[in-house]
Parts: C-alpha cells; structure tokens; sequence
C-alpha cells in the first residue's frame, strides 16, 4: 500500500518547490539557505505538493511562504502555530509547517508557540531564530543575549534571554532539535526527520541576520572556530567535540562537564552517550542549557524526540468514537430529538 | 377541600434565592414543563458574576423569571405577579419589580436575624406590615422539606438542597402543571444517585400536595395552551440556538464547523454547546486565548472549513487584529459577540448592545464586512445560519451579535423541517485553468481554493493584494481600487437579503426603529400603544451592515424616528450619519432589557399622548 502510494507520488526536484515570486530578503541572509534547504528536501518529505500548506507570522522570516511553491497562509504577527492549528484539524491529511522568528514566537506568539507544544499539535515549526528584530529594523529580541545594545537598548539590554529548545521541551513538543544556517546538509538532515514526525516537530536555526546582527553565531560557524564550539548531537554517539575529537562531556551528577579525552585521566568512555528517544526529559534539559553555561560547546542536532499521540489524533478518535456510539449526525438527530412537543 | 379554579392568560413569576439555592435549575424546570403544556413562553434568568456570592448576602442574589401565556407573547414580563423568594435577600432584591399586590410565597425558616441582618433589613418584613400591599403567603420550606425527608438516610445538608423543589411542585400546583415532566428529568440527571433522585422527587410531591391540601391557598389557576402555528416545539435559550444554527449550517453546506473559542462569559455555552456534537464532525478548539480562538478559525476556513468563533465584548476586542486579516484574505468566518455590559469586566452576566459600533469600525484600515443581528432566543438559530450563508457566499467573516439577554434567555422554537431553511452552496475552486486567487465573480467573491487541490497552490495573508492575481502589491492606486472593491463586495449583500419590512403604515406618526434584543418589547409596547390608539409603526433591522436597501426610503417616510436601544445610541449615530436623519432616542444602560412599560412611556411621551389612561 505504502510504496505503490509513494509510486504514484510525481518524483519532484527543488526546483518543483521554488515559487516565481521574487526572494526579498537581504543580501547574504541566512534564510536563503533556509529556504534553499526546504527546497531541496521537499521532494523528500513524502508529502505530495498540494498537500503542504506553509504558515508564517510576521517578520522576516515570515515571508517565507511566498517562495514556496505550495499552499502558504502569510499570517499576523505571532498567531501563525493559532492558524496552522485550525489548517491541521479540519484536514489531518495536511503536512502543516511553521516559518516563524524569535519576535514572532517567543514573543508576541508566545502562547501560540507554548501551547501548539503542549497540546503536541501536529506541525512543525522552523524558528529563525536571529537574535534580534529584523524586518523593524534592529530592536533586541527575546533571545537577545543579555546586555546587547540595540537601537532599543543603546545602554544594553537588561532583560534575560529565552533558551528556545528549553521552552519548547519544557512545554511538550515531541521533537526538538537544532541546525544553523551555515550547515546545510545538518540542516536538510533535521528537517527531513521534522517531517517525518509526528507531533510537534520544532526546529529552532540559528540565522545570521547581515544586516542588523551579523556574526552573532560567528564562533559557530567561522572555520577556525567551530569545531571547538558546536557539539553534533547523535544518537547513541559520546559527547565528543573540538578540532581534534579531543573533548567529551561527562555527567558529574546533574552536572555537564568538559573532559580532555587526551589528559590520561578520561576516556571516551567516560562520556555522556546521547539518546534522542530519551522519554526522561532531565538528560534533555541539561544538554538545553549548555548553551547558558559558560566555556560549554553550543549542540546541534536531535535533542529530543518522543513517541506521544497528537492533538487531532486523539481528537479524531473521540470523533469516531462517538459517532459509532451516537450514529453520524443528521438534522433530525440534531433538532427533533430530545424535549420537543407538538402544535 | 375544593378549591377555585381561574383561568388568566397571561403570568410572570420570578423564583429567587442565594445562588447556592438552585433558582437556575428549578425555573428551568418550571419553563420545561411550561413549554410542554403549550404555553407560549419567555424567560430571564439573572444571576450574579461570583459563582458563590457569600450566602444569605444581596449580591449573591440569583434569580429567573419566567413569562408566559395562552397567546402570543415576547418578552420575559416587565414586572412578577408572583415572587418566590427564598431568603431575605432575595426579597429585597426583587420586591421593589413586582406588581403592585402581587403574591410572594417566602421561606420563613431563613428569616433569621443572621439573614436579615445580611439582606440589610432593619426589622423582620414579614412582621412589620412592609408587606400590607402584597398577598404573602409564608411557608416554613426547609422545615417542610425536612419532614418529607423524615424516613430518609441523607444528610441534613443533602435533604435541605432539596428545599427549592418544594418551591417548584408548589408552583405546579398553584398552576396546574403536571410534575412529570420534572420526575421524568430527575430520574436522568441522578440515574446514579438514586437517592437524591427519590429525595427530590419525595420533596416536590410533597411541595404539590401541600397546595392541594392546605387552606393557605384558596385558588389556583390555569393559563391554557397559547395558539401557536403547527409544527413540533422545543424550547430553547439564544445560546443553544445559536450552536444548533451553526451545526445546521454546516449540514446545509457540508462543511466541516470549527469553532475556535476560549471561555468567556455569557459565551462560554457554545463550547459547551458544540463539543456534544462530535459525531456531526464538529471541530471545537477551546484555545488558548482569544485571538487563538480567531487565528484558529481562520486556519480553519483556509483549509476549507466553516470556521466561527465566539466571544463577548472584551474577547471580541482581542480578535480586531485578525478579522483584518480575515477582511483581507477574504475567507468565510463568522464571529458571534454576546454582548454585556462593559467597557472592560463590565457587568460581565448583564445585557447590552453597546458593541454595536465596535463591530462597524472596531478594527484598523478599511475594514468593512457584515454585520447581523439576532432579535430573540429562538432567532438566534436563523440567525445563525444566515450568518454563515453570507460569509461563504460572499467570502467574507460576518459578525452576529446576540447579547447576554439573548443569551440565557428561552422561548419556544417551532422546529423547521430542514427543506424550510435556506441552501448554502459551496463552490470550491477546483480547475486550474485560469485560476488566480482573487480573480472575482459577478458578486465580487474570490474563489476558495483550499489546500489539498492539485494544481492550485497559492499563497495568501494580510498584505494587500493586486487585484485578480493575489500577489503582494504596494501599488498606490491597486491598494485604492481593492479598498474599493472590498467594500463594494460588502455593499452587495444589500441585493440578497430582504428589503426593511415595515409593521403598520405609512401614514403613521412615529416609526420605532430597532435592532437586536430589544425586538419583543417594543413590539410588545407598539401593540399596547396602538390598543390605546397610537398610531405607530415598528421597523427592526436584521441586517446592521449593510442596511437593507430600501432602509433610507423607509425613514424618509416618516417625520418621527424612535430609535431605543440599550447603549448611548449606536444606531442612532449610524443612521443620523448615514441618511442625516434626526432620530429620537431612548437608552437605557442598566445591564437589563426594556421594559415593554418603558418603551410604551416613550412613545406616548413622543406623541403627546396622556399616557392613553
Ligand atoms: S533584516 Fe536581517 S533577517 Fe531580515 S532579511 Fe535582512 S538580513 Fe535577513
């Protein structure tokens, strides 16, 4: 059944995703690789064309669904994982994917954002998450790093930034993961497995705004300094990182700490083995909070995903539940049927 | 003992007592059985905001006033003939409203120093001689209540809740209503508890007999069957109509009903309402928040649902963001406020019609979209549905005002058969060739393509479109022309919706003009007007945006325009500014409806009459 399914399935390429509007965003931007991931994968998120449906809020990266060639709803300023909710549940058959920012969902739709998790609504969310507001041009976001001097905090900033995978574990999403725009092929990986999940797949990306915030991810991704700072997340794999594999991260307790795999003392061995498929979210929150913890590489990858039915699942089955207890719905059912007496 | 046996046509009665006394569930009762012996029939209940206003206190007053009749009536009664008050408070609460020599059955055992000490009362009212004008009749309820329950292994807490249903088969008794009906709804609602089943029923017996067998009463009386048009009857509160109309709606059109919602007072009961009905594929959201509520539906209706959302006037303000999107990307929704009493919190269990302007031009841009209004319970059902015709015809979100009055109060509906209610076609666009998202019919609507068809994949969203193609335009003179456009759409409803019927003559002196809730009275006051010799006229409007067609050649007709409303003059603004015609107002902005006698005053004060007495 599957497979003569997918045989029906026309073979699409990028190219099948690419929509003939003009891409807006500014030069050297990193939602153009965004979007050039999306494209390429596409064609491998088993979905037919007309069957994705791309909602976004407002910012810049919420403009994103008018470069794709397939359903798309450019929403209000945070309400995009509200409006996605709604496409999803009248037509379940629908893969449903959020373009949204750090603006859009941790702040003004941050209840939408919460929520959508909690109830492990069936849509993925892609967060562009660039540390500042864009498309206003340049106030601090709310995962601005504390002191940031913007054009809306010329004195730095006093508030405390949101850690987007933490928020999104800490309020149920059953995929959480991580990619940044400089790593394309991490990128695609992470958004095949989002499309493939089912439940609330979110995907936060670093992207590097050129125009208002650039170089914010610049350790993370500048060739001399990567290595040493990003930590790739694999199941079953150590906590190994640096230019060398020469790092590893162990558990003393409850707490993360970088050993010297080459010191003599510690061994590969010692190291904390990673597992995404983890149903305990303890392990989960303390690799969320290394990006908090000083001198700590920044992970990317699959921090979480479990196996939790869905919203429209579950709703769906009350639905036929009642209906084999009820019988379908009709008008005389609906109006004739209880306390009624005649003239 | 015989007894007397009257026959009147027409009664009000206003049960009151704590909010913990159950006045809600026995005047539900009271109109249950009302409805079955055929009367026409109107209710009100009133309650406070708390849920549990401190016992015995006047704020915690709950009441429910039912009006009925062997003819035709329309309102819930401006003023009790009969009061059943339980305690103290509530009889200070509600005398000041009843007839001048009206009856009060009260419940002497909760006449305690503690309660009228609570209710405010400086001496005890039932030994003072306040009363002299009044027939009160004193019955010790908790104490009868308790003996009837003597032979019963239930707390005295248990046996005292059954106190209200004394009340009730009292009631019964006094006018003639058979108590099966109530049996009957006992033996459901405590299939589990038998004992509480048989406790209630033992104490609303035992309240029958009482009137049979005591001489306190020397008459009952009898208020026959009213003569209603044939048909099956239910009797039904503005709310549940409203829900029903919805899930008819969806039946008409084959549409899946979404219903993104958060729970807001007098609002809540279409979550309630709807989540019962899965098995008719309704979708309910109770979402997290308002404009979740909104967005959701939205969502909903782009994916080719009726999306609905529902709300009262504060919730209604947080969706304004979103219904500029919904005016923008011209999707079907409709949005239904039950109005109360605001700004803000407000008086959030009151009635008002003071969002009306709100829903003109509560939003930002050029925003326009349609308006209805709904005039009585029952209406509310066709209502409804017209509001969801309208929106998927003209692809546009639709708001339906009702307001809290509406809301919680009933009256029968005589049931249409499903051939009697309109069609509603739905047209999704399906053919590729030529296909532009807003490339409009004759009618100015864009077609619906929802997500799923091949070969139509489009984008949409809140920035302005070029016309025909959909995509994004900045264009100065294209963002002028859909301005247009979207409003003349909107101005076209005016050909598919009936002309403004007037109920008299031309000739007449004064022409009321009305919308929404206030519908009963003032025909009620018209009616009694023109007994009187008046010669009025009753216009009332439906449709609020746009206005029927011929609305202008209808005031142009007369020299005197009575608007009464319960705002500071919504309409009143609107149609001065709209057809520069002087209008009289009367408002009133109390949390309550009018009064039939209120209306009726003006009137008469309009015309110079003398009250016609
Ligand atoms: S402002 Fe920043 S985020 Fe927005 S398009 Fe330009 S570079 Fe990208």
């Amino acid at each position: 059944m599957e497979t003569k399914n997918l045989e029906l399935k026309p073979k699409y390429t990028a190219k099948d995703f690419a929509s003939d509007v003009d891409v807006k965003w500014c030069p050297g931007c990193g939602d153009y690789s965004i979007l050039a991931q999306v494209q390429r994968t596409a064609p491998d998120f088993g979905e037919l064309k007309e069957n994705i449906v791309w909602v976004s809020g407002i910012g810049c990266s919420s403009r994103f669904p008018y470069y794709m060639n397939t359903y798309g709803f450019h929403g209000i300023h945070g309400r995009a994982a509200a409006i996605a909710t709604g496409v999803k549940l009248v037509n379940p058959k629908l893969q449903v994917w959020v373009a949204t920012g750090d603006g859009d969902s941790l702040s003004i739709g941050g209840n939408h954002f919460i929520h959508a998790c909690r109830k492990n609504m069936d849509i993925k969310i892609v967060l562009f998450n660039n540390k500042i507001y864009g498309l206003t041009k340049g106030q601090y976001s709310p995962t601005s790093e504390k002191g940031k001097i913007t054009k809306s905090s010329p004195y730095g900033t006093v508030d405390f930034p949101f850690n987007a995978i933490k928020l999104a574990d800490a309020a149920g999403a059953t995929f959480i993961a991580r990619t940044i725009d400089r790593e394309p092929k991490h990128m695609q990986d992470m958004l095949k497995r989002a499309s493939s999940h089912k439940g609330l797949a979110f995907i936060e990306v670093y992207q590097n705004c050129t125009i208002f915030n650039d170089g914010a991810y610049a350790p993370l991704t500048d060739k001399n300094t990567k290595e040493d700072n990003v930590l790739y997340l694999e199941h079953g794999k150590p906590l190994v990182f640096g230019k060398n594999k020469d790092k590893g991260i162990k558990l003393d307790g409850l707490k993360p700490v970088v050993i010297d795999l080459n010191d003599g003392k510690h061994s590969v061995n010692d190291c904390w083995v990673h597992d995404e498929f983890d149903n305990d979210s303890t392990r989960g929150f303390i690799l969320s909070r290394f990006i908090d913890i000083e001198n700590m590489p920044t992970p990317i990858g699959v921090f979480r995903q479990i196996n939790k039915p869905t919203y429209g699942e579950e709703y769906w089955k009350q639905v036929q539940d009642v209906k084999s207890k009820k019988g379908a719905g009709d008008y005389n059912k609906l109006m004739f049927s209880m306390n009624t007496w005649e003239v | 003992m015989a007894k007397e046996s009257k026959i009147v046509e027409d009664v009000t009665v206003r049960f009151a007592g704590d909010s913990g006394d159950g006045m809600q569930l026995t005047g539900a009762q009271f109109t249950e059985t009302t409805a079955k012996v055929g009367n026409d029939l109107s209710t009100l209940p009133d309650f406070p905001a708390e849920i549990r206003a401190p016992a015995g206190s006047l704020s915690g007053v709950s009441g429910y006033q039912l009006h009925f009749s062997s003819s035709d009536i329309q309102t819930p009664g401006d003023s009790p003939d009969v009061l059943v008050a339980m305690n103290p408070a509530a009889l200070k609460v509600n005398l000041l409203d009843l007839k001048p020599g009206g009856t009060i059955i009260v419940n002497t055992d909760s006449f305690d120093d503690k309660n009228l000490r609570l209710a405010k009362f400086n001496s005890n009212p039932l030994e003072d001689g306040s009363l002299s004008n009044y027939n009160v009749i004193q019955i010790p309820l908790a104490q009868m209540t308790m003996e009837a329950l003597k032979d019963m292994n239930l707390s005295v807490k248990e046996k005292e809740k059954c106190k209200n249903f004394f009340a009730l088969g009292l009631m019964y008794w006094m006018y003639n209503r058979p108590i099966d009906v109530t049996l009957k709804w006992l033996e459901t609602k405590f299939k589990n508890k038998p004992e509480i089943m048989e406790a209630n029923k033992k104490v609303l017996m035992a309240g029958y007999h009482f009137g049979e067998t005591t001489e306190i009463f020397t008459t009952r009386y009898e208020v026959k069957a009213a003569e209603l048009p044939k048909g099956k009857y239910r009797n039904i509160s503005g709310n549940e109509a409203t829900a029903l109309g919805f899930i008819t709606a969806s039946l008409k059109s084959g549409l899946k009903l979404f219903l993104g919602s958060y729970p807001i007072t007098p609002a809540s009961e279409f979550l309630h309402e709807l989540s019962k009905y899965k098995n008719f594929d309704v979708v309910t959201f109770q979402a997290e928040d308002e404009i979740a509520g909104i967005s959701s539906g939205i969502g909903a209706s782009f994916a080719g649902a009726l999306g609905i959302t529902t709300t009262s006037g504060p919730g209604f303000s947080l969706k304004s963001e979103a219904l500029g999107l919904a005016v923008m990307t011209e999707l079907p929704l409709v949005v239904v406020d039950v109005q109360r009493g605001g700004p803000s919190t407000g008086l959030p269990t009151k009635t008002e019609q003071a969002d009306l302007l709100q829903a003109f031009f509560g939003r930002h841009g050029e925003a326009p979209l349609a308006i209805i209004a709904a005039k009585s319970p029952a209406d509310c059902f066709f209502a409804a549905i017209e509001a969801s015709r309208i929106a998927i015809k003209y692809m546009t979100p639709v708001i339906l005002l009702t307001d809290g009055y509406l809301a919680m109060g009933s009256e029968p509906l005589r049931i249409p058969e499903f051939d009697e209610l309109p069609d509603i076609d739905v047209k999704f666009r399906t053919d590729p060739e030529g296909f532009y998202p807003y490339l409009r019919d004759e009618k100015l609507s864009r077609p619906w393509a929802i997500p799923g068809t091949p070969g139509l994949e489009h984008r949409i969203g809140g920035l302005e479109k070029q016309n025909i193609y959909g995509t994004i335009s900045y264009e100065p003179d294209n963002h002028e022309e859909m301005v247009k456009i979207r409003k003349q759409k909107i101005d076209n409803i005016a050909n598919d919706i009936p002309e403004l019927e007037v109920d008299g003559n031309d000739s007449d002196d004064l022409l009321v003009l009305s919308w929404g809730s206030t519908y009963g009275a003032i025909r009620e006051a018209i009616r009694n007007a023109r007994k009187k010799g008046y010669r009025v006229a009753h216009a009332h409007l439906t449709y609020l945006n746009p206005f029927p067609r011929n609305i202008k050649e209808v005031l142009d007709k007369y020299n005197k325009v009575l608007i009464p409303e319960l705002n500071t003059g919504h309409l009143a603004l609107l149609i001065k500014g709209r057809f520069l015609k002087d209008v009289i107002q009367l408002n009133k902005i109390k949390g309550r409806p009018f009064k039939v006698a209120e209306i009726e005053n003006k009137i008469y004060e309009v015309l110079g009459g003398t009250n016609g007495n």
